[in-house]
């Protein structure tokens, strides 16, 4: 049970956008931003790195989450079956995972951002650069970790709900991948199968 | 060296701010709404204090000074008095409700799962409302972004503690929306 009074009818992060939607609609605007931009890093890499960050910080509802909406940017270039064992393999060990070089080397900076920023050293940058990552890729990746350690300490360190039926999470993640982040989240018009 | 070229020699946040204003807008207008928005019925330097807090358990010494000055700044009290409360917060001279929230910005720091119902219950004990645990919860969580955005690209930091605290009523004023990142 969350630990303040939302509404019980709203998954996960859904139910505290919807009790303070003042902080709501910059913490849309920065998903937005961070997860959907085409230029550089794609919506799939984005939405990888968004999950195995909140797999590291054990955040149930996000990692599935967005497992969810990575599987179906994925799902535009390869099987089903095959979208779902890339994100597993990212979750369990990206250097051993059928990802980029710089995926990996990316993946490993967002890991260490996600123990403390102090933890990222220039070898890390110098590997990531080597396998062609821009400043921008850099950048994205380490505020993109960084935003998850807020997201998952929001949706853990007030309980929000969070389903236990995996089955359930694909309308949620269908919806984001087609309309994006933002206030149609957390409407009580919830995506049902 | 931050780790990335910037294309600007400005400490702390606002490098990578300036080096990138569109996620630089959400990151204000969040710090606006939980930190300085006057609907709240936690004042402007408790919620600075509870950034700051958190940002010394993050070891962020950019953050900690600049949001440990603007809680001074607040709440009207000297340095040393700040320095105090992040080293323990049940000494220092605030209220029993802040002494509540703190330790629950002290768990959302560690991991979300650290907040317990016994310490929320210990919060509420102390007259604090949802709304309160909520935004203590959001601006602990936030505290743990900025403060690996600032470290995780090597930002580099004033190290005389005093030019904070100098800023700080510039800032108090300003808010974190409407201000020339370059001044």
């Amino acid at each position: 049970m969350p630990h303040i009074a939302v509404n019980n009818e709203l998954a996960g992060i859904r139910g505290l956008l919807n009790f303070r939607p003042e902080t709501a609609e910059p913490l849309g605007d920065l998903a937005n931003i961070l997860l959907r931009d085409t230029e550089g890093l794609s919506p799939a890499e984005r939405e990888l790195i968004a999950t195995y960050v909140s797999y590291l910080n054990d955040c149930f509802y996000c990692h599935n989450s967005h497992g969810a909406i990575a599987c179906i940017y994925l799902g535009g270039e390869m099987a089903e079956g095959d979208a779902n064992a890339v994100v597993d393999a990212v979750r369990a060990d990206p250097e051993s995972a059928p990802i980029t070089d710089k995926l990996k080397a990316l993946l490993a900076i967002a890991g260490k951002v996600q123990r403390s920023g102090k933890a990222v050293l220039p070898e890390d940058i110098e590997r990531a650069r080597a396998t062609g990552a821009t400043d921008k890729d850099l950048h994205d990746t380490v505020l993109i970790a960084a935003a998850f350690c807020l997201f998952n300490r929001y949706v853990d360190g007030l309980a929000a709900n969070t389903p236990a039926d995996l089955s359930s999470y694909e309308p949620r993640a269908r919806q984001v991948a087609e309309r994006g982040y933002g206030k149609h989240i957390f409407s009580l018009q919830q995506p049902v199968r | 060296m931050a780790h990335i070229d910037l294309g600007n020699d400005l400490p702390g946040i606002r490098g990578p701010m300036a080096y990138s204003p569109a996620t630089a807008r959400p990151l204000n207008e969040l710090a606006e709404v939980l930190l300085r928005s006057d609907d709240n019925s936690l004042s402007r330097g408790e919620r600075e204090l509870i950034g700051a807090y958190t940002s010394s358990l993050n070891d962020c010494f950019f953050c900690q000074n600049v949001h440990g000055s603007l809680a001074q700044h607040y709440l009207g009290c000297d340095m040393a008095t700040i320095d105090a409360i992040k080293l323990d917060p049940q000494q220092g001279p605030i209220s029993d409700k802040m002494k509540a929230l703190l330790p629950i910005a002290a768990a959302v720091q560690r991991g979300g799962r650290h907040v317990t119902t016994g310490l929320v219950e210990k919060a509420r004990d102390e007259g604090a409302t949802d709304r309160e645990i909520h935004d203590t919860v959001l601006i602990a969580a936030a505290f743990c972004m900025y403060n690996r955005y600032v470290d995780g690209l090597a930002t580099w930091a004033p190290q005389d503690r005093q030019v904070y605290v100098d800023r700080a009523p510039r800032r108090a004023g300003e808010g974190y929306i409407d201000f020339d990142l370059y001044k």
